[in-house]
């Protein structure tokens, strides 16, 4: 699909009106970011954001170097190498491509080099599936990177612009989710603007004047060290995403608060399917029911202290799984709030309006237990 | 290059591979997981005189690759040396492989000491024909697989093979790689003493005797030729080898060979011979 210019904006001089899917929405970011180098291995539903990205330097309207590698593997040692180098990085990727790559993404972080993936949140097989959920992007919460999720393709555009500034300002991998097909291949009306991002900053890079190793054999409290270091900088860098965010959208920080203030419910979700959670709110808000969402915009770092403010009764959403339980679910419940937690729409089984409004419903009349929306 | 003191085992061949890495024009190596990654030193020191980074096993030609893509972008000139053992071209090799097709401007340099020594000896798919390691306590039934033409097969821009045993040899092929471009390949013969048993005295013995018996074959492959090269080139003849026994029966890790498996050996290796002589015409 390709995006169109509809209308300009008078609003503000330079935004101009698009209608974009969320891979085109990245990759027009991705390009106002100007990245030296980019590498990628296609996987579904990823691959158009790089395809777009491909096209844009065959055109002459980006000047990066795209570098095709044989596997995901490959495609993040390439931009570990480029940022050790002192390059501005990008990838993307999805479900196996993030699985086949996680050595790698625990590597980048390591190193704290700076770097921008998205990540087109899908199932991991088996069995086969390529269709939308958390299950992916999950798997990334320990590695040490700052793992964002978009609500929809205009939020897509904003996080990744953001996420330049911010990797690049605490020297930590950003990643930014959006879920497959209903946003990566579902076409929006987004506003491109052009920011300016600041040369590309790092804390440290290999040159070949220097006689620097680095990532050598460590013993003992080293690595225990540096491990420690980027748990503390990644927790900081909250207040860079807080900080950031009033440039790139103001969608509300680490976390979005929709209809909350007077509200005895709460829910709690994050990613694309939190749209139609807010309709079933508003629904529900007209039935006279007192509830809300805390739509989480930040797995990494977790925003905590919202979580922990959250009054009333408290309802998690999830679209990944471990055991049992929902991994949203055990993130809330590890700031010591107690909710219930349902885990839903794993490996793209629809839930729309009407299921929200279901699950709300049930909850708030004490009639939903911890389950499986099958 | 490398400091007196590191930590290699006494008789090492990378060690004394990595001295040579003064043939080339600024250096920058990509290490990943080894021995070299332990010789190259111990965090927060450094055993070499030139930048390192360390890199996960199956990465290392992807990272080169992405170093340098950043160094051309930035105008920054330097060699950049994927420094990989066996075991790296056997768990990189999809990534050692798109390397060479996409012709990364790269040198590649397998230090090849025919097993996974950093991990205590198993077998690597260039362990030699029948040797023992601890995953094959019996003898290896599978063959070497020869790495250096397969990267030929890959129109590499510059293939070499080279030895710790002939350093002037290997000193000049670094030093070829180092003015050259593209896609460059340099396999190193690393006879090791704790891996292959034998004293540590007997290095630079052993790697010659693997040459002048015709288990190693020295060449070199540009513009679309290969050459035999150095003082190995006579040992194409097979009149001028010594008997291969003299080679094999000196390493504990060949104890058990009877004389009808190295008359077995002998055979393979002669077919490896006939297929490289097709390839250089000669
Ligand atoms: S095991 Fe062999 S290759 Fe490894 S450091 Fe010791 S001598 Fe060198």
């Amino acid at each position: 699909m390709q995006g169109n210019v509809q209308t300009k904006s008078h609003r503000n001089g330079s935004r101009v009106r698009k209608l974009l899917t969320s891979n085109e929405a990245v990759a027009e970011a991705v390009k106002i970011a100007k990245p030296d180098v980019i590498a990628a291995y296609p996987i579904t539903p990823q691959s158009p954001i790089v395809e777009s990205l491909a096209k844009m330097i065959a055109k002459g309207e980006l000047d990066a170097t795209f570098v095709r590698v044989e596997s995901e593997h490959s495609a993040m040692a390439v931009i570990h190498g480029a940022a050790t180098a002192g390059a501005r990085v990008f990838t993307a990727t999805s479900s196996h491509g993030l699985a086949y790559m996680f050595e790698m993404c625990w590597w980048i972080a390591g190193s704290r080099l700076p770097a921008v993936m998205a990540v087109a949140t899908r199932s991991i097989g088996a069995p086969w599936n390529i269709h939308g959920d958390h299950t992916d992007i999950v798997q990334l919460r320990d590695a040490g990177w700052i793992i964002g999720m978009a609500e929809n393709a205009q939020e897509a555009f904003d996080m990744t612009l953001q996420a330049f500034c911010v990797s690049e300002e605490v020297n930590i991998p950003f990643a930014v989710g959006l879920d497959a097909f209903t946003m990566s291949h579902t076409a929006e009306v987004v506003e491109i603007w052009e920011p300016k991002i600041p040369p590309r900053r790092q804390a440290y890079k290999v040159l070949p004047s220097d006689n620097f190793a680095v990532n050598a054999v460590t013993m003992g409290k080293a690595r225990m060290k540096a491990r420690y270091d980027l748990a503390v900088d990644l927790e900081n860098s909250a207040k860079v995403i807080e900080k950031t965010d009033k440039d790139f959208g103001n969608h509300g920080g680490l976390v979005e608060s929709y209809r909350l203030d007077d509200a005895d419910f709460a829910v709690v979700m994050m990613g694309g399917w939190c749209g139609d959670a807010k309709d079933a709110i508003d629904m529900l808000r007209q039935e006279g029911f007192k509830i809300g969402l805390l739509r989480i915009r930040f797995l990494r770092p977790f925003p905590k202290k919202a979580v922990k403010e959250l009054g009333g009764e408290v309802l998690v959403v999830d679209k990944a799984n471990s055991d049992l339980r929902g991994v949203l679910g055990i993130e809330v419940s590890s700031c010591g709030v107690e909710a219930k937690n349902v885990v839903a729409g794993i490996g793209g089984v629809d839930v729309g309006v009407d299921d929200f409004y279901r699950i709300f419903k049930d909850f708030m009349n004490g009639k939903l237990e911890m389950e499986w929306y099958l | 290059m490398i400091l007196p003191g590191n930590t290699s085992c006494q008789g090492c061949p990378i060690s004394l591979a990595m001295r040579c890495l003064d043939e080339i024009e600024n250096p920058v190596l990509v290490i990943p997981a080894g021995c070299s990654t332990v010789v190259a030193g111990l965090h927060p020191n450094s055993a070499m005189k030139i930048p390192v980074i360390h890199v996960p096993f199956a990465s290392t030609n992807a990272v080169a690759c992405g170093v340098k893509e950043a160094y051309k972008r930035a105008g920054v000139k330097a060699n950049v040396i994927a420094w990989i053992g066996d075991g790296a071209a056997d768990i990189g090799f999809a990534t050692l492989s798109a390397s060479a097709t996409r012709k990364d401007d790269i040198i590649t340099v397998v230090v090849d000491n025919e097993a996974y020594m950093n991990t205590g000896t198993q077998a690597s798919l260039s362990t030699f024909w029948k040797a023992k390691t601890s995953t094959s306590p019996a003898g290896k039934a599978d063959e070497k697989r020869n790495l250096a033409l397969i990267m030929i097969a890959h129109r590499a821009d510059y293939v070499a093979t080279a030895t710790v045993g002939y350093i002037e040899d290997l000193r000049r092929k670094f030093g070829k790689a180092s003015q050259s471009e593209g896609f460059r390949f340099i396999q190193i013969h690393c006879p090791c003493p704790p891996g292959w048993r034998f004293p540590s005295e007997k290095t630079i013995e052993i790697a010659r005797k693997a040459v002048m018996s015709g288990a190693w074959a020295l060449f070199e492959f540009y513009d679309g030729k290969l050459r035999f090269s150095g003082i190995g080139k006579k040992f194409a003849e097979k009149g001028n080898r010594i008997p291969l026994a003299e080679y094999l029966k000196v390493q504990g890790r060949f104890e058990h060979l009877g004389d009808e498996d190295i008359v077995a050996i002998e055979r393979a290796i002669d077919e490896e011979w006939e297929i490289l002589k097709r390839f250089s015409g000669e």
